[in-house]
Order: structure tokens, then sequence, then C-alpha cells
């Protein structure tokens, strides 16, 4: 991927932690992520990757730290020595380019796909109810759901869903994209397709953070792999370099332990 | 055996009665669901001092009997110089009663969403007065519109007790006509019978409410 390394970071991340109560669940963070990057954090279960992750998009707010969105300041003012949240106006003005994709989807159950994807357009963007439908039902098209936009969530499969959730997103032209693991509640034979549309918007150079266990899909299309353990990041390169590389003993039984769980031939 | 003979002279007295049952009604469930909202909205708040407050009110209109509550304000509030005409006091008392009930109808509603829905739209960028307006409270109405209608059949029973404070409705004619007339078989049996039909006429309009809002989506 062509990476213009000369630009300012859309996301980045400095000496970031992040306190639950007593218990620390991120030390000392740092992350850059370029424009068109697309960067997959990887590492075990409870290692922080989903409260990296929401910390970046604001759902948990970090403990110390800064993260900087296109070169502002995330969630808090910083002028004065006592640091203090935003305001939500600031928050979302600061957020408004980022989209995030979860891994139980949060498709809204009363709202058609299309009203899915087109009641932000609507409120926020403030379009016309016919331009938003438009601009929707292109984007669904875009993810291969043009038959379904008058279909409920409840009548798509979690692919499908997955899917409308993704151009939900989309719709509102974010720099960057958030992904929390898009793929782990898919039955087998449904992540395929989503994986596809990821790797689609990553060929057409959206920056992209993607929590995953997919490690195939991790090696072909990340910029950049982070693996992520005990709250700590203990390795960053190239996926030749995190898979085929030399590596810290936690990664090398992380990566060997799903080895084991995904061989079926010797 | 029953004669309903004075039945039809009462008509346009009982007649009276049952529209200000309706008028007392429509009122106090109008204010209950507003004020009933609006608590909830507090209730679920992240302010310690809102939440504490709503919890108080939802106790104490919920634990203090209806009859005790029309009593304290008609009769003591007079006591220490306010002024409390019947028919205002009626409708304040059983819609704040009933807003008690509606604040809890509604927090069980939205609570039963799941907090992933609303980080969605955070994430696209709607506004809290948005989210509430366009993504909780379709799905909340939809999934406590039964319990509303139970609620709003409760409140039209409860009107009867403000005949107490000596507001002429159904109950308060009934109780004239069958003493005036010494048949309290026929007039208790009718005033039974308008009440049923009020309350069938409630439950029937619910569950087409019900139908229609589920025809038009499926969870
Ligand atoms: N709201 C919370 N309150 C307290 N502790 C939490 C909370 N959310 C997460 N944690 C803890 O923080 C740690 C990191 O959790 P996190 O969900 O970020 O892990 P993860 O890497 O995403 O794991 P998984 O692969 O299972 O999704 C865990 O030990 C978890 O128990
Ligand atoms: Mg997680």
């Amino acid at each position: 991927m062509n990476k213009q390394t000369q630009d300012s970071p859309i996301v980045e991340v400095q000496k970031m932690s992040k306190n639950f109560g007593t218990t620390q669940v991120l030390k000392n963070v740092d992350l850059k992520v370029q424009p068109s990057e697309v960067m997959c954090l990887i590492g075990p279960s409870g290692s922080g990757k989903s409260t990296l992750l929401r910390c970046i998009a604001f759902l948990e707010q970090y403990s110390s730290g800064n993260i900087y969105i296109e070169g502002e300041m995330l969630g808090y003012n910083d002028d004065t020595d006592i640091r203090k949240l935003t305001s939500t106006n600031e928050l979302n003005h600061v957020r408004r380019n980022m989209g995030m994709v979860f891994q139980q989807f949060n498709l809204w159950p009363h709202m058609t796909a299309l009203g899915n994807v087109t009641e932000a357009l609507v409120r926020v963007k403030k379009l016309s109810r016919r331009e938003a439908d438009e601009k929707g039902h292109a984007i669904l098209k875009k993810v291969g759901l043009a038959e379904r936009a008058l279909h409920y969530p409840a009548q798509l499969s979690g692919g499908q869903q997955q899917r409308v959730a993704i151009a939900r997103s989309l719709a509102m032209e974010p720099s960057v994209m958030l992904f929390d693991e898009p793929t782990s509640a898919l039955d087998p034979e449904l992540v395929g397709e989503v994986l596809q549309v990821m790797k689609d918007l990553a060929k057409d150079g959206m920056t992209m953070i993607v929590v995953t266990h997919e490690m195939g899909f991790a090696a072909q299309v990340a910029d950049t792999v982070v693996f992520l353990d005990q709250g700590e990041i203990l390795m960053k390169g190239s996926p030749k370099e995190i898979f085929q590389g030399e590596k810290p003993p936690r990664l090398e039984q992380f990566l060997k332990n799903y080895m084991d769980r995904n061989a079926f031939w010797e | 055996m029953l004669d309903f003979s004075t039945l039809l002279p009462a008509l346009p007295v009982l007649w009276e009665g049952v529209q200000m049952t309706v008028l007392l009604s429509i009122s106090a469930l109008t204010l209950g669901l507003i004020i009933g909202t609006i608590m909830c909205t507090a209730r679920l708040s992240n302010s310690t001092p809102l939440r504490i407050l709503t919890k108080l009110y939802v106790s104490f209109f919920r634990g203090v009997p209806l009859l005790v509550q029309l009593m304290l304000s008609y009769y003591c509030l007079p006591l220490i110089g306010i002024n409390t005409p019947a028919l205002p006091t009626a409708i304040v008392c059983v819609g704040l009663c009933s807003s008690a009930y509606i604040t809890e109808i509604l927090r069980g509603g939205f609570q039963s969403l799941s907090p992933g829905q609303k980080e969605s739209a955070i994430m696209v960028g709607l506004n809290r007065l948005q989210i509430v307006a366009f993504i909780e409270l379709p799905q909340v109405i939809r999934l406590t519109i039964p319990a509303l209608i139970n609620e709003a059949i409760i409140l039209v029973k409860a009107s009867s007790l403000i005949s107490v404070i000596g507001i002429v409705e159904l109950t308060r004619v009934t109780q004239n006509l069958a003493a005036s007339n010494f048949q309290p078989f026929e007039f208790y049996l009718t005033a039974a019978l308008v009440y049923f039909i009020l309350n069938s006429t409630i439950s029937v309009l619910g569950l087409w409410v019900e139908r229609r809002i589920n025809s038009r989506s499926i969870v």
C-alpha cells in the first residue's frame, strides 16, 4: 500500500493508559496511524484490544496520556493544569470523521437496512430524505446489499447485518474506521463476505484500525500489525516481521496457539 | 325484578358523569405520560442527585394511596393557604400518581435495549436528544405498550376515587341516582357496564396500535 508517511497521522496515541478502578488495563500505549494505513491489533483475550479501540473512539475515557484525531486532542481540554472533559459538542466534532463497526453489529432493529444507513445522513448531515435514500442505496449496493435495502435487521443474516453496519458507518464518509472483531460473531461461512468488504475498503485507501483474530486477514491486508499483551504493546511491525521474523516469546506462544487451533492437516 | 324504567330520564345526568370521567382520565394520563417520560430520563441520567430525587418521587407516589393523596391535597393544602379547586387537584393527583408507575414502566423499556445500539448511534454523530427520540423511544414504546395500556385502564378505574372530593363523575353520579331512586342495583349495574365498555375500548385501541407498530417492523 502506498503510504504517505510525510502526512500527519490520522490517529496518534501518546503514552496512553487506562484504568478500570484500580486495575490498569492499558499501559503507556503509543500508536500512530497514517492516512490509508491498515493497522491490525492482535493479542490474547483480555489483553485490552477492545479497550484500546474504545478509548480511541472515546466510548471509554482514557486515564492518562493523549489521543489526537487528525491533530485534535480527543475528549479532554488540556489548556489548563487540570485536565477537563470537553463538551459533548466538541467531542462529537473531533470524532466526526471516525466510524466504528462492532462485534455485535449494533444495528437499530426498528429500522430497515436503508433506515439504518440514512438516519444519520438526515439527522446529522441534514440531507433531505430523498438525497439520503439515494446515497443510502448507493452505499448498500457497494457492500453488496442493493436487494436488501428494505429488509429489517431481523430478516438478514449475520454477515448481511454486519455489512449494513459497515455501510452505516461509511455513509458518514469517515477518514478512519475502527473495527472491533467484526467477524467474531459470525458463522464461519459468513466471515468471508465481511472480510471481502473490508479488503475492498482497504484497497480504496480507507484508514482502518482492526481488532481481529483473523490472522489471514492481518497478513494479507495490514500495513502494520500490533501485538498487545496484558495492556502493553509487545511488538509492532509489518505482517512479515510479526509473522515470520524474530519475536518475543509471548507472541510466539500466541501464534502457536492460533496455529494449533486452526490446524486440521499435518 | 330489575326495573330500568327510571334509567331513561337519568341518562343525561349519567352522560355528564361519563364525560367527566373521560375528561379526567385523558388529562391525567397525558400529564402522567409527560411527567413519566421526564422522570424516567432523570432516573436514567448520570446525575446522582437527579436519580435520588426521582427515586424518592416514585416511592412517594407509589407508596401513598391515591385516596389519601387526594384528601391531603384537597382538604389539607388550603389549611396552609394554598387554595386548590377540585378538578385541577384531581387531575394533578391522578396524573402524578400514574406518572410514578409510568416512570418505572418506561425505565424497564429503556434498560432492556442493548447499550451497543446507543454506542453505534453516538459513533455516527447523533446527539443525546436524537438518540432518545429516534433510536430509543420508538423501541421503548413498542415494548411497553401492553404495560401502558394496563396503566391507562387502572387509571380510568382509579378516577372513581375522585368522587370523594366532590367531583361529579360516573361513580358519584351513580351514587346520587341510586340513592334518590332507591334502585342501587340498576344504577350500579349500569355504571359497571359503562366502565367495562370504556376499558374494553382502551384495550381494543391498544391492540390495534400494537399490531400497527409491529406490522411495520419485525424484531
Ligand atoms: N467496563 C470494564 N470494567 C472493568 N474491567 C473491564 C471493563 N472492560 C474491560 N475490562 C477488563 O479490561 C481488560 C481488557 O479487556 P478488553 O475487553 O479490552 O480485552 P480484549 O483484548 O478485547 O479481549 P477479547 O479478545 O476477549 O475481546 C480485561 O481484563 C477486562 O476484564
Ligand atoms: Mg474485545
